[in-house]
């Protein structure tokens, strides 16, 4: 397949023949291996080589037109410009997109990690052994229906016709195991764990496999839930998960849209307990997918969003930027209509909270490990959500498995009912948060 | 070269096909016979190709302007090749001869297999006749008969001008459409090997009400397979009327009050209780995992006995409607319960080996980038006995779930799914609306409390995401009865 030096001098003579004076191309292509195995054997084994190009194409009235396509031959690519070319007849005439005005700014010099991929043979052999291990574990676990041992490697580009040309690559390894319990007499229970990181020999596997067993073998052992007003403990991923759902609080995009909670001039308004800061840090340290520009070429970097529970920030393309006049922060992908997405969170808090919490000592409060249906249970213009979980009662330390039950509330009223933001913090795929602390929230069970 | 003459494996790199990516014809029985060959020489039990060509647009009107048009073109093909049970699928993006047999060469490798030595004999496999049903059912013209990006332009901008009218309140108004064109071949060792064009489209409202504090937001959207004038024939103002009507009751509405009732469940996009509780339940995908719990249930009673459940692919213009599925299996209607008695799984290729369930046409993905797997079509409730007004009748008091949201369910059979409207029931009426409901349950319980079907079937085309991508998909039901379920709110 072509390289993107190849992409982007073919872009550049296809634009000149169909005389095409603006263009800038976003595109990225992936080598993956992924394994999966059942009871000893494997059972399905993927590997995938594409690509994929957009292209974005501003005509002699400055307005653009999009196209993506699959096909990165110049036949592809040709077809994929004319394709643009003539919906950009169709494009909006008010705010129109234009580059990044820091499409071609310094960028962080971060070096291309990648990683030569194992054999799949490899990947099979050790995803067997562990799910042999995790079989072994406890007599409860019947099954590890769920799993899979990935690698990846991807580039990504961006370049225009301003001569702008971004490139990265990065190589990924990734593992999930999910088992399954069954017991004479009770329901079936389940749990599971995710890592990821740079290489299959830097994965955690066994972390993976601990944090898999400990989950189900602690969910063997279910009570229903009364329901009622709780005390609620979020995860770092449930917590992340939840701030993902109503990201449109500081989603520049949503807020011009009018399809966010908050305003243009929500900015500076306290929205939270001043025990929360969050920022979205693409180039966090701890950040593995870490990536250094977006989609228009505009540099990543840290952005407050909420300091001490004031909204400070929001998530900018370049034509959010200068609709706010404010600064592009990295966070666009290209669209016809540019959308805006944050990269890695980062939860915290600067305060010192009047009372700490901790579940060695606190009575009857619940500890929510993964909250589920968040495609449906979000009601992300409304504000309020109500969705089912999985997680423990909790009393002097020791956890009771929930039957089943849901969490609901409204997602402005739980920020401002934060008690307590631990000061552990856990490293996740979205994020490093530690868990916190909510006061309040309807959970609905027997 | 004819498929039929016997090759060398040192022939293969001399080759030259007149098969072309642009268009998948006969043209192609002579490469993929050969490839197919070459997997088959190589040591595999079965080996299948699938291609695929896409030509998507999607066009968002917001409030009065145009604001994205967006065209995807996409070109790709997946191989897969089995030994026994186990399978290896390679997906790529070169729809060429040395592409296609890069690709399989990749998954030979890495399922242990070695290519065959210079001097061995490649036997072609015989295909069967061409079964072209784009050819038959005249499917070639459907792209250049659907609506021009003018078109799908002024249909948008006029539907949102009648959402203001109709609407109180309105914040934003959004109306989408897509139209998702995709040709598919499929050839396979078993001398399978057919083609087809699908023609999936959609369009529908999303309101967003504001007054105050309150807040409400509610979509709709129809969608249609097979019709290059679904656009044109679209009955937007209705659709307009039915929006600003659930988004102005749901306006000032209460939150529900948590707890365990009986539910009444509107017809068409009702029909995801039955989606999420039980028919993913019955693909093989689940039931090879050991993850239903109806997995060995054929033949027993798992639901109530006013029950019976199809789920099918022929329904005319249906969202879930295909000729084929994507293992070039002509689809059909299979019956899934009847009168409460489990009769049928849904099946694909894979998991009819695995679990020794026959193939019900079910094997489905989203694109080349997926192998296929067993998935539902167009799956619904089938009509029953009583009417709405004796189904109300039988509740004191419970909850009316008229507009659904999505759902899901887990790997112990836990299913969940929310509700964008709904109002209390007092006294057999339909009294005051309330909003914040989310269902949960277990799917082997809340199939035998399904006690009253009503006549009025509909079906409503939905997204369905799982182990092989998002697919389209119809649910439905009548207004249905749940004895009780816990409704999760406030």
């Amino acid at each position: 397949m072509p390289n993107f030096n190849d992409i982007a001098t073919c872009a550049k003579d296809k634009a000149d023949k169909l005389g095409i004076k603006k263009f800038d191309i976003y595109g990225a292509t992936i080598d993956e291996n992924s394994v999966q195995v059942e009871r000893g054997v494997p059972k399905q084994v993927k590997a995938s080589n594409r690509s994929s190009v957009t292209v974005r194409v501003w005509n002699e009235h400055n307005t653009v037109g999009i196209t993506s396509t699959t096909d990165v031959e110049p036949a592809g690519v040709e077809v994929a410009l004319k394709t643009a070319y003539e919906a950009s007849f169709f494009g909006v005439k008010e705010h129109v997109p234009d580059f990044s005005p820091e499409a071609i700014a310094p960028i962080k010099d971060i070096p291309d990690e990648t990683a030569p991929q194992a054999p799949v043979s490899e990947l099979i052999e050790k995803l067997i052994s562990v799910e042999k291990e995790l079989l072994a574990v406890h007599p409860a676990i019947a099954s590890v229906p769920y799993n899979g041992l990935s690698q990846r490697d991807i580039n990504r580009f961006y370049l225009n016709s301003d001569a702008a040309l971004r490139t990265e690559a990065r190589s990924y390894a990734s593992i999930y195991l999910y088992s399954k319990t069954e017991e004479e007499g009770k329901k079936p229970r389940s749990g599971g764990a995710f890592k990821i990181s740079r290489s299959l020999e830097q994965l955690d596997i066994n972390g993976c496999l601990k944090k898999a067993a400990d989950k189900t073998i602690s969910h063997l052992n279910y009570e229903k839930v009364k329901s009622g007003k709780y005390q609620v403990v979020f995860s770092p991923e449930a917590f992340l998960s939840l701030l993902g759902a109503f990201s449109n609080v500081y989603n520049a995009q949503n807020i011009l849209d009018k399809q966010s909670l908050s305003t243009p001039e929500s900015l500076g308004k306290q929205i939270a307990s001043p025990l929360l800061s969050v920022y979205d840090d693409a180039l966090h340290p701890d950040n593995l997918a870490a990536e250094t520009f977006d989609g228009e070429g505009t540099p990543t970097r840290r952005v407050a969003l909420i300091n001490d529970g004031v909204l400070t920030g929001f998530l900018h393309s370049a034509g959010t930027a200068k609709r706010m006049n404010a600064q592009p922060t990295g966070h666009a992908n290209m669209g016809a209509k540019v959308t805006v997405d944050p990269h890695f969170y980062h939860v915290f808090s600067n305060q010192t909270a009047q009372q700490e919490y901790s579940l060695d000592t606190a009575e009857n409060v619940i500890l929510i490990d993964d909250l589920q249906a968040l495609h449906a249970g979000v009601k992300a213009l409304q504000g309020s959500f109500s969705l089912p979980f999985d997680g423990w009662v909790v009393n002097n330390g020791k956890l009771t498995s929930i039957e089943s039950a849901t969490v609901a509330g409204d997602f402005l009223e739980l920020l401002q009912s934060i008690v307590f933001v631990e000061k552990e913090a856990e490293l996740t795929p979205g994020g490093v948060c530690p868990r916190v602390w909510v006061d309040g929230l309807s959970i609905t069970g027997d | 070269m004819h498929p039929s003459t016997l090759l060398l494996s040192k022939q293969l790199p001399t080759l030259q096909y007149t098969s072309t990516p642009d268009r998948f014809d006969e043209s192609w029985e002579a490469p993929l016979s050969t490839l197919l060959g070459l997997g088959r020489a190589a040591g595999a039990d079965f080996i299948e190709f699938f291609l695929e060509r896409v030509n998507y647009i999607s066009c968002l009107a917001e409030d009065d302007i145009i604001t994205s048009i967006t065209p995807r073109l996409s070109k790709g093909a997946g191989v897969r090749v089995f030994i026994g049970k186990a399978d290896c699928y390679v997906s790529t993006n070169d729809v060429t001869f040395s592409g296609l047999k890069l690709a399989l060469e990749k998954a030979l490798s890495i399922m242990g297999l070695q290519l065959p030595g210079a001097n061995a004999y490649i036997p072609a496999v015989n295909l069967e006749l061409f079964r072209d049903y784009a050819t038959i059912k005249n499917k070639d013209s459907w792209l250049p008969e659907c609506s021009s990006i003018r078109e799908m332009g002024e249909v948008l901008l006029d539907a949102n001008t009648q959402l203001q009218q109709k609407a109180s309140h309105a914040q934003s108004r959004r109306c989408v459409y897509f139209r998702d064109w995709q040709e598919v071949l499929v050839a396979g060792s078993d001398g399978t090997f057919a083609r087809d064009i699908r023609l999936t489209q959609s369009v529908g409202y999303s309101l967003l009400c504001a007054d105050g504090a309150h807040r409400s937001s509610i979509s709709k959207r129809v969608g249609s397979t097979s019709n290059p004038n679904f656009l044109r024939a679209w009955e937007s103002q209705s659709d307009a009327e039915e929006v600003a009507h659930s988004a102005g009751q749901m306006l000032y509405a209460d939150y529900v009050d948590s707890g365990n009732y009986p539910i009444v469940m509107a017809n068409q996009f009702g029909g995801v209780i039955f989606h999420e509780a039980c028919g993913h339940l019955l693909e093989t995908t689940q039931i090879e995992k050991e993850t239903s719990p109806f997995s060995k249930k054929k033949g027993e009673k798992i639901a109530h006995e006013s029950l019976t459940a199809w789920d099918e692919g022929l329904s005319p213009t249906a969202f879930g409607t295909i000729d084929m599925d994507d293992e070039g299996m002509p689809a059909q209607r299979t019956l899934l319960i009847e009168k409460g008695v489990l009769k049928n799984f849904i099946a694909d290729r894979a998991g009819s080996w695995r679990t020794g369930h026959p193939r019900t046409g079910s094997g489905r993905r989203q694109s080349y980038a997926f192998p296929a797997a067993s998935r539902m079509r167009n799956t619904y409730i089938a009509p029953g006995e009583y009417t709405n007004e004796d189904i109300f009748a039988s509740i004191d008091r419970g909850i009316y779930c008229k507009k659904m949201g999505g759902g899901s369910v887990g790997a112990t059979g836990q299913f969940n799914f929310s509700v964008d409207e709904a109002y209390s029931i007092e006294n057999g009426k339909i009294a005051k609306p309330l909003k914040g409901a989310t269902l949960i349950g277990e799917a082997t319980e809340i199939m035998d409390k399904i006690s009253m079907c009503s006549q009025d079937l509909g079906l409503a085309a939905g997204f369905c995401g799982s182990v092989s991508g998002s697919i389209y998909v119809t649910v439905g039901q009548p207004h249905i009865k749940v004895d009780s379920i816990t409704v999760g709110g406030r």
